[in-house]
């Protein structure tokens, strides 16, 4: 682990511990298993808006905590995952999605990459093929071809 | 056109693209709620557990909805400036939220620093929070005459917010 890492995960810390541990925290409704499962794999794909380099699976900050326990309530009413994930995009944004959804102002996030990959084939390409025009060929005439027989036999005696 | 001009111009545009980026604050998240309606609730007052809040009764009035909590350090950076705000003769009314407080802490706090509010509404668990999007105390909702959020401040109220965002918004929103 590097420095830096190691001081955003202090300073990630700090601020999650900086609030004061509140009076009660909701009790876990109930352990199930199944209901857990799903809760990571929402969670893990959610962004924690206090600690935004963290997921919500992983932070420790207190909204974080609550969040979660929002997620699980969902969760045991039923509803699907995408439910439960509109359900936190209608209140925090679609920045808390660490997946955005495709849509006319996401293309560009979605398709960037792509684009910038033809751009770069294209000019490579380009490149190329113009470095292959300034290798301009002209045969040996017949007496620079001697000579160059010549050159090459002394070579091998 | 010299070799260099389409790397120069790659360069230079990545610079800009860094330059804004850099200056833009992760913290600031625009929040998908304004222009939508406020979310109803029931919670009782901080001041009197008998009482309960909602925000339909502030239907009719142009109104500033301010999150705060006693262990918020930037609250106590606001708050000065919301108690001053309330006293001026056409200032539109306050409610706080108190946010995940002890009710004991939570009107120690206002004694000590004043009271701006109308009514602060006590949300223990967060939940009222949650559903207006709260994720940094303080923060605050101005809510139109039909119960519409026009203006979401997150963290504290400036003199500079107040003047150049909130009270023009509230001059046009009340004629």
């Amino acid at each position: 682990m590097n420095l830096s890492l190691k001081l955003l995960l202090a300073a990630c810390a700090a601020l999650s511990f900086s609030l004061p541990v509140q009076a009660k925290e909701a009790a876990p409704l109930a352990e199930d298993p199944v209901v857990e499962k799903r809760l990571i794999k929402i969670s893990a794909e959610l962004r924690c808006l206090v600690c935004q380099n963290e997921s919500l699976a992983g932070s420790q900050a207190e909204l974080a905590k609550d969040l979660r326990e929002e997620v699980r309530g969902l969760i045991k009413e039923g509803k699907s995952d995408r439910e439960v994930k509109d359900f936190l995009v209608s209140r925090y944004g679609e920045f808390v999605l660490y997946r955005p959804q495709i849509k006319p102002t996401t293309y560009l996030l979605w398709g960037g990459p792509f684009l910038l990959l033809f751009i770069g084939l294209f000019a490579l390409v380009r490149f190329l093929k113009q470095r292959s025009k300034m290798v301009v060929d002209t045969p040996l005439s017949d007496e620079e071809k001697k000579r160059a027989e010549a050159l090459l036999k002394d070579g091998q005696s | 056109m010299n070799k260099f001009t389409l790397p120069l111009i790659g360069f230079v545009a990545l610079v800009a693209l860094l330059a804004v980026g850099l200056n833009l604050n992760p913290r600031e998240v625009p929040s998908p709620l304004v222009g939508k309606p406020a979310p109803d609730f029931k919670v009782p007052h901080l001041h009197d557990p008998g009482a309960e809040f909602s925000p339909k009764e502030m239907l009719g009035k142009v109104w500033l909805f301010n999150v705060w909590a006693s262990w918020c350090v930037s609250c106590r950076e606001e708050h000065p400036i919301i108690v001053e705000y309330t006293k001026r003769p056409d200032a539109i009314p306050v409610i706080g939220l108190n946010y995940k407080d002890k009710r004991d802490d939570g009107q120690r706090w206002l004694a000590r620093f004043g009271d701006p509010y109308v009514l602060s509404a006590f949300d223990l668990d967060g939940r009222v929070g949650i559903n207006y999007g709260v994720y940094g105390v303080p923060e605050t909702y101005l809510i139109d005459k039909q119960g519409v959020i026009r203006f979401k401040q997150i963290g504290p109220i400036t003199p500079k917010v107040l003047e150049e965002k909130i009270l023009p918004l509230v001059k046009e929103l009340n004629s």
